[in-house]
C-alpha cells in the first residue's frame, strides 16, 4: 500500500473522527471550533488528494475548502452565534451514547455497502468514498438529532464536507462540479443565516421546537 | 532463562521503586504550573516511610477483608505490573499473560478495594465504592476495543510481540493506532482516578471516588494502598509506552532503561500539565468521556478493516 | 455398561421420589420431626447416587459412544439412550450440581429448623424426580423420551417451584413458569417433527443421517433456539427465569439456574451441532447477537435487584448469554470452516457452562444459608455478616470473585477464552462476522464489568457493612453440612482457575465429536506438557499470540502479599488499635446512614435507565414547615415484558372473555359442535386427494 495511502486514510479516517466529534459535541462553542477542525482536515485531505493526482484544479478546491469552510463560515456563524445571543447549549434528542453508537453504526454500514461495490476501483479512492459515505450520514444523524437551528447548520455543512471529500477522491471530477457546490453552499449558509435572524427576531429563540409550536405541530 | 529472570527481578524492584517518585514528579509539575513551590519529588518515599511506623488505626467493625485486602490489592497490582515490558521484551514472566490479564488484575485490585470501601458501612465508603465500579464499568468495554484493535493489527494480545511488531516497518503510520492511543490515554486517566475522571489531591469532598474509598484506613495499610495506586499509575504509562512508544526496547538492557526512564519522565510532565489545565468533570458526564473512548476503540476497528480490506 | 448403571440410578431415583411421596403422605405437614430429620435419608441416598454417576460420567468422558434401547415407551420406538462425551460432560455437570444440592439439602434443613422451614411434604418427592428429568434429558436418544424426560424435569420443578403456594408470589412465578415450560416443549416438539421428516424417524440416530432441505434446517434451528432458550432465559424469552428461580428453596434454586439451564444448553448443543450438522453463518450471527443482548440486558437487570436469590437469578440470564456467544462463535467459525477457532469457542462455551454450575450454585448454597441464618432474602435486611458467618462469607466471597471474571479464578479463564476467540473473528472473510463479532466483545466486556458491579453490591451489601437489621445482627453461622458443599465448590473455582488446561483437555473430545477439531493440548502434568510452556499455563491459539498461567500468578500473588505483609510487620510498626469509624469525622452510629443495595446501583441505573428500564422517579418534597421526610421513588418498568408478554397475554384474555359464553350451552349445543367437528374432519379427509 505504501506512504501516500497511509497519509490518505489518516486523513479521511480524521474527517470521520471529527463528524463523530460534532455528533458529540452539545455546547455551540465547541461544536463551531470542532467544525472549523473538519473543514480543515478537509482541505488537508483535497491537498493531499491533488498531490497524488497531480491536480491542480484539486489544490484550488483544497484552497476553497480551506477560506469558505474552515474559515469564514465557522468565523460568520460564530458571530451570528454572538449576536443573536443564542444559549449555549444545544438540545439534543436522544442520549449521547445512543446517538454516538448510531453514528457509529453508520459508519459500519457505509463500508459494509460501499466496499464490496467499488472493488474495480483503486485503493485511496475507495476508502474516501466509503468514509466520504459515513461523513455524509452523520452529518444527516446531526440534523435529525439537534433541536437547535445553529446545530442543524453544523450538520449541514459537515454533510457538504463529506461531498466534497467524495468529489476529491473520485478522478476526473470536473473544478466546474466543485465549485458549483461550494457556491451552493454558500448560498444555502446565506439563506440559513436570514432565516435564524428572521425566527429570532419573530419567536426570541431558535429553538425548532417553538417554532413547530407555532405551527401546531407540536408533538 | 537466566538472563530473563535477573531482568525481571530488575524490573519487578525498580517498578516498585520507581511509582512514588512518579506520583512525586507529577505533583512537583503541578505544584510550578501554578507557581507553588510544593513539595520535593521524594516526598511521596517520605509520606511512605512515615505511614509505615506509624500505629494502625482500624474501625471497631473492620473485618478480616479490610486488613487483607491492602496486600491483596498492592500483590495484584504488582503481579500485573510483571508481565508489562518496560525496558526489555526478555522477561522471565513474559508468558504469564496478555493484556487481558494485566486489565484483569487490575480490575481484581479494584474488587477487593470497592469491598474494602464497603466493609466500614460508611456513607463514604459507599459513593467511593458505587461509582469506581460505575466507572470501570465503561472503562472496561473501551479496554477490550482498544485490545481488539490492537489484536487485528500485531495479531497477538501479548505486550512483548505487540512492541516488536510496533518496532516493525509493517507498523506503519496508521489513524487506527493513533484512536487507539487516545482511547487508551482516556481509559489510563479513568483506571487511575486521575483529573477529569477523579481528582487525586481532593479531599472532604462529595466529588471524590478513590479517596473516599480508603478513607477508613492508616498506616501500613494504607501505604500499601498508596503504593499499589502509584504502581498502578506507572504501570499504565508503562503499558502506553510500551505500545504506542516502544522505542529502545529491543535494544540492549542499558538503552531500554534509559529509554523507559526518559519515557516515564515525560509522561509524567505531560500528565501534569494536562491535570493544571483541565477541571474534573461531573460524575455523571465521564460515561460520556468514557464512552467517547469506546467509539474510539470501534471506530479504530472499522477504520483498520478499511486499511485491511483494501 | 456404564450407561446401564446410570439408568439405574435414575431409577433408584425416581423410587426415591415415590418413597418421598409416601414418607410425606404419613407425615403431612412437618411435624416437630419434620424439618430436620425428615428428608435427610432421602438427600443423603440422592447425594450418593448423583456422586457416584457423576465420577461415572467423568470416567466416559473420552469413552466410545454407547447406546441401549430400552423397551419402554411408544411400542414402535423404544426407549433410546445414548452415552457420548457431550452427554458425559453435561451428565457430570448435572450430577455434580445435584450432588452438592443434595448434601446442602441435608444442612440447609437442619439450620432451617427454627421458624421458616418449608413443609417438605411438597418438596420431598419432587426433587428426586427433578434430578432423574435432569438426568433422562441428556441421556435420551430419541425425540420422545427426549421430549418426555424434558417435560418430567419442567413438571418436578414446577412443583418445586410451588412450594410457598400459598404466597400469591410464587403462585403467580409458577404460572408464569409453567406457561414457559409449556410453550418451550411445544417449540421443540415442532423442531423434532420437522427433522424427523414425513417418515417420523424420531431417532436421533435417523436423523443424524438424514439431510433435510436448507429450509427445515432454518426453521428447525430457528424453533430450537426458542425452545431451549425458553428454557435457558435468553432475552427475551427470561422473563419466567428472576420469578420462578428464587421462589424455590434454596438447594432447588441452586439446581434450576446452574443445573437446569445448562440442560436446555446441552439440549441447542445437540440439536445443532449433533442433529442438524453443519449450521451456516448467518444462524450463529443471530445466535451472538441474542447471546450478546442477553449477557447485557441480565445483567443490568441483576444490578436493579434488592432481593439476593432474584439477583442471582437475573444474573444466571447474563452467564447464558455469554455461553450463548460462545456457541454462536462456534457455529460461525464451523460455518467459515476455521476449526481451531471454532473448537476454541466452543470450549470456552463449555468451560463457562460448568464453571456457571459450580458458581452459580456455591452463590445460591451461600444466599440460602443467609437466608436460613436471617430469615430474610432481601439485602437492605442483611449487613456485617462477615463477623457472624465467617466460612460463608469466604464461600460466596470465592464465588463472587470467580462469576465476576477476577483472575486466578475459573470465571476468567472461561472468559479469556471467549475474548480469544473473539478476537480471531475479524480474520474472517465475511463482513457480518466482521463487524458482529467485534461488537459482541465490547458488550461481553461491558457484561463482565456490570458483573463486578453486581458482585461488589452482592457481597458488600449483604456481608460487609453494619448490620441493617435486628436478625442480621444476631445471625449464626449456617449447619456444618451445608458449609461442606460450598468449601468443595469453592475449591473446584480455585483448581479450575489455577489448572485450567486440565478442563480444556478433558474437554476435547466433547469439541472433537462436536466440530470435529479440538484446542492444542495444554496439559495438566508436567510430562503432559507441551515443551516450553510451563505447569498451570494455557496457550489457545499459539504463544506468540496470548497466553494465560494462573498457577504462576496465583502463587505470585500469594508470595507478594506474604512477603508484603510479613515485612511491613516485622520491618516497620505492627501496632494496632481498635477506634470507631473514621469516616471524615463524621460517623453516624445509625445503620441507615450506609449505602443501600439500591444507591450503590443508583449511577448505573441512571445512566442506562432511559435506555433499557424506562424508570420514571417521582420525587416528592413535603411543604415548608413539615417535617415528613421527603421521598424518593422510582418506578422500573421491564420494557421486554410490556413489548413480548403483555400484548399476548391481552389477547389471549380478549379471547377468553369472547369464549366465555360457551360455558353455558345446552346438552344438546355442545353434542352440535362435536358433532359438526366430526363431520367437518371427515369432510376434511374426503376432499383432500
Amino acid at each position: 500500500m505504501g506512504f501516500s495511502f497511509d497519509i490518505a486514510h489518516l486523513l479521511a479516517g480524521l474527517m470521520v473522527l471529527t463528524s463523530l466529534l460534532l455528533l458529540y459535541q452539545d455546547r455551540i462553542g465547541a461544536l463551531l471550533n470542532v467544525l472549523r477542525l473538519h473543514g480543515l482536515v478537509l482541505a488537508l485531505a483535497l491537498a493531499w488528494q491533488a498531490h497524488l493526482q497531480s491536480a491542480s484544479d484539486l489544490f484550488l478546491a483544497a484552497t476553497i475548502a480551506l477560506v469558505v469552510k474552515a474559515l469564514v463560515i465557522p468565523g460568520a456563524l460564530e458571530r451570528l452565534v454572538e449576536r443573536l445571543a443564542i444559549h449555549r447549549l444545544i438540545e439534543t434528542v436522544g442520549g449521547i451514547g445512543p446517538t454516538m453508537l448510531g453514528g457509529i453504526a453508520l459508519v459500519a454500514l457505509s463500508l459494509r455497502v460501499m466496499l464490496p461495490i467499488t472493488a474495480a476501483a483503486d485503493a485511496v479512492s475507495r476508502q474516501d468514498i466509503a468514509l466520504a459515505l459515513s461523513v455524509v450520514l452523520i452529518g444527516l444523524l446531526i440534523m435529525v438529532t439537534r433541536r437547535n437551528a445553529v446545530g442543524q447548520v453544523a450538520g449541514f455543512l459537515s454533510l457538504d464536507n463529506g461531498i466534497d471529500l467524495a468529489a476529491g477522491g473520485a478522478r476526473g471530477m470536473p473544478l466546474v462540479v466543485e465549485l458549483s457546490v461550494a457556491v451552493s453552499v454558500l448560498i444555502a449558509f446565506i439563506v440559513i443565516g436570514i432565516f435564524l435572524f428572521r425566527i429570532r427576531e419573530r419567536f426570541d429563540t431558535v429553538d425548532l421546537a417553538a417554532l413547530e409550536e407555532f405551527r401546531g405541530e407540536r408533538r | 532463562m537466566i538472563r530473563a529472570t535477573l531482568i525481571q527481578a530488575l524490573q519487578m524492584a525498580l517498578v516498585l521503586l520507581l511509582a512514588p517518585g512518579l506520583v512525586g514528579l507529577v505533583r512537583a509539575v503541578k505544584a510550578r504550573l501554578m507557581r507553588r513551590r510544593g513539595p520535593p519529588v521524594i516526598q511521596p518515599y517520605r509520606a511512605l516511610r512515615r505511614l509505615l511506623a506509624k500505629e494502625a488505626v482500624i474501625a471497631d467493625n473492620a473485618s478480616w477483608l479490610f486488613r487483607t485486602a491492602p496486600y491483596l490489592i498492592l500483590a495484584l497490582t504488582w503481579a500485573a505490573a510483571s508481565v508489562v515490558p518496560t525496558f526489555s521484551t526478555d522477561l522471565a514472566f513474559a508468558r504469564l499473560g496478555d493484556l487481558i490479564v494485566i486489565t484483569a488484575l487490575l480490575g481484581a485490585a479494584r474488587f477487593l478495594l470497592a469491598l474494602a470501601g464497603l466493609d466500614i458501612g460508611t456513607s463514604f465508603g459507599g459513593i467511593g465504592a458505587s461509582r469506581e465500579v460505575f466507572f470501570a464499568s465503561f472503562a472496561e468495554p473501551a479496554m477490550l476495543m482498544i485490545v481488539v484493535t490492537l489484536a487485528i493489527l500485531a495479531g497477538s494480545t501479548e505486550l512483548t510481540s505487540i512492541a516488536a511488531f510496533m518496532l516493525s516497518p509493517a507498523a506503519g503510520l496508521r489513524v487506527s493506532a493513533a484512536l487507539a492511543l487516545v482511547s487508551l490515554v482516556i481509559v489510563a486517566l479513568a483506571e487511575n482516578g486521575r483529573i477529569p475522571v477523579d481528582n487525586p489531591a481532593t479531599h472532604l469532598e462529595l466529588t471524590m471516588v478513590h479517596e473516599a474509598m480508603v478513607l477508613e484506613y492508616s498506616a501500613r495499610h494504607l501505604a500499601m494502598i498508596e503504593l499499589a495506586a502509584a504502581l498502578q499509575l506507572l504501570l499504565m504509562i508503562s503499558v502506553i509506552a510500551c505500545i504506542f512508544f516502544p522505542f529502545g526496547l529491543g535494544s540492549g538492557v542499558l538503552l531500554g532503561l534509559a529509554a523507559w526512564l526518559a519515557k516515564l519522565g515525560a509522561a509524567g510532565v505531560l500528565l501534569g500539565i494536562f491535570e493544571v489545565s483541565i477541571a474534573k468533570m461531573r460524575v455523571f458526564r465521564v460515561p460520556e468521556l468514557i464512552g467517547g473512548a469506546l467509539m474510539l476503540g470501534l471506530l479504530g476497528t472499522l477504520l483498520l478493516y478499511v486499511s485491511r480490506g483494501l | 455398561m456404564i450407561l446401564s448403571a446410570l439408568l439405574a440410578g435414575i431409577l433408584i431415583l425416581v423410587v426415591l421420589g415415590l418413597a418421598g411421596a409416601i414418607d410425606a403422605v404419613r407425615a403431612p405437614g412437618g411435624a416437630p420431626r419434620g424439618a430436620a430429620g425428615q428428608g435427610a435419608w432421602l438427600y443423603a441416598a440422592a447425594a450418593s447416587i448423583t456422586g457416584v454417576s457423576a465420577l461415572l460420567s467423568l470416567a466416559s468422558l473420552a469413552a466410545p459412544p454407547e447406546t441401549l434401547v430400552l423397551p419402554l415407551g411408544l411400542p414402535w420406538i423404544g426407549w433410546h439412550f445414548r452415552l457420548d462425551a457431550l452427554s458425559a460432560f453435561f451428565l457430570f455437570v448435572v450430577d455434580l450440581g445435584a450432588a452438592s444440592a443434595s448434601v446442602f439439602a441435608i444442612g440447609y434443613g437442619r439450620a432451617r429448623h427454627g421458624g421458616h422451614a418449608d413443609e417438605p411434604g411438597r418438596v420431598l418427592p419432587f426433587y428426586p424426580v427433578f434430578l432423574a428429568g435432569l438426568g433422562l434429558v441428556v441421556l435420551a436418544d430419541d425425540a420422545f423420551s427426549f421430549l418426555f424426560a424434558w417435560e418430567l424435569m419442567s413438571l418436578a420443578s414446577w412443583a418445586l417451584v410451588l412450594v410457598r403456594h400459598r404466597d400469591p408470589e410464587s403462585v403467580r412465578a409458577g404460572t408464569v413458569y409453567l406457561l414457559m415450560a409449556v410453550l418451550s416443549g411445544f417449540l421443540l416438539l415442532l423442531c423434532f417433527g420437522l427433522l424427523a421428516g414425513p417418515a417420523g424417524s424420531y431417532g436421533f440416530a435417523a436423523m443424524r443421517a438424514a439431510h433435510p432441505a436448507a429450509a427445515t434446517v432454518a426453521l428447525a434451528l430457528v424453533l430450537a433456539l426458542l425452545g431451549t432458550g425458553a428454557k435457558a432465559g435468553l432475552v427475551p424469552l427470561h422473563a419466567w427465569l428472576p420469578l420462578a428461580h428464587p421462589a424455590a428453596p434454596s438447594h432447588v434454586s441452586a439446581l434450576m439456574s446452574g443445573v437446569m439451564t445448562k440442560v436446555a444448553v446441552y439440549a441447542f448443543l445437540r440439536i445443532a451441532f449433533d442433529l442438524i450438522g453443519p449450521p451456516s453463518a448467518w444462524s450463529g450471527l443471530v445466535v451472538l447477537a441474542v447471546g450478546g443482548l442477553t449477557a447485557v440486558l441480565g445483567v443490568l437487570y441483576a444490578l436493579m435487584q434488592h432481593d439476593l436469590k432474584r439477583l442471582l437469578a437475573y444474573h444466571t440470564v447474563e452467564n447464558i448469554g455469554i455461553i450463548f456467544i460462545g456457541i454462536g462463535l462456534a457455529m460461525v467459525f464451523r460455518a467459515g470452516g476455521e476449526g481451531a477457532a471454532a473448537a476454541l469457542a466452543l470450549t470456552a462455551a463449555l468451560f463457562h457452562v460448568f464453571n456457571h454450575a459450580v458458581f452459580k450454585s456455591l452463590l445460591f448454597f451461600g444466599s440460602g444459608a443467609v437466608e436460613a441464618a436471617t430469615g430474610e432474602r432481601d439485602m437492605e435486611c442483611q449487613g456485617g455478616l462477615i463477623h457472624r458467618m465467617r466460612t460463608t462469607s469466604f464461600c460466596f466471597l470465592i464465588g463472587c470473585a470467580a462469576i465476576s471474571a477476577l483472575p486466578p479464578l475459573n470465571g476468567f479463564v472461561s472468559e479469556w477464552l471467549t475474548f480469544q476467540a473473539i478476537l480471531l473473528g475479524p480474520a474472517l472473510p465475511d463482513w457480518g462476522p466482521k463487524l458482529l463479532i467485534p461488537a459482541d466483545g465490547a458488550l461481553l466486556a461491558l457484561a463482565a464489568a456490570l458483573a463486578a458491579a453486581c458482585f461488589v453490591k452482592a457481597f458488600g451489601i449483604t456481608f460487609l457493612g453494619r448490620p441493617r437489621s435486628a436478625a442480621a445482627a444476631v445471625a449464626a453461622e449456617t449447619d456444618r453440612l451445608a458449609l461442606a458443599p460450598m468449601l468443595l465448590l469453592s475449591g473446584l473455582c480455585l483448581f479450575a482457575g489455577v489448572f485450567p488446561g486440565a478442563v480444556i483437555d478433558a474437554l476435547a473430545p466433547v469439541s472433537r465429536a462436536l466440530v470435529g477439531a479440538t484446542m492444542p493440548v495444554q496439559g495438566l502434568l508436567p510430562w503432559h506438557s507441551p515443551p516450553g510452556v510451563p505447569l498451570g499455563a494455557i496457550v489457545p491459539v499459539a504463544a506468540a499470540r496470548s497466553s494465560y498461567d494462573g498457577l504462576a500468578i496465583l502463587l505470585l500473588i500469594g508470595a507478594v502479599t506474604t512477603l508484603a505483609a510479613l515485612g511491613a510487620r516485622r520491618l516497620a510498626s505492627h501496632a494496632l488499635r481498635r477506634a470507631p469509624a473514621w469516616d471524615c469525622g463524621f460517623p453516624d452510629q445509625s445503620p441507615a446512614t450506609q449505602y443501600t443495595a439500591q444507591s450503590f446501583a443508583e449511577p448505573i441505573r441512571r445512566t442506562f435507565g432511559p435506555l433499557v428500564f424506562g424508570v420514571a422517579s417521582t420525587i416528592r418534597v413535603p411543604p415548608p414547615g413539615s417535617t415528613a421526610p421527603a421521598r424518593i421513588e422510582h418506578v422500573l418498568h421491564d420494557r421486554l415484558w410490556e413489548i413480548f408478554y403483555a400484548p399476548p397475554a391481552a389477547l389471549v384474555r380478549r379471547l377468553a372473555d369472547a369464549l366465555n359464553p360457551l360455558q353455558f350451552l345446552t346438552i344438546r349445543r355442545y353434542l352440535a359442535f362435536v358433532f359438526a367437528a366430526l363431520v367437518l374432519l371427515l369432510l376434511v379427509l374426503a376432499l383432500t386427494p
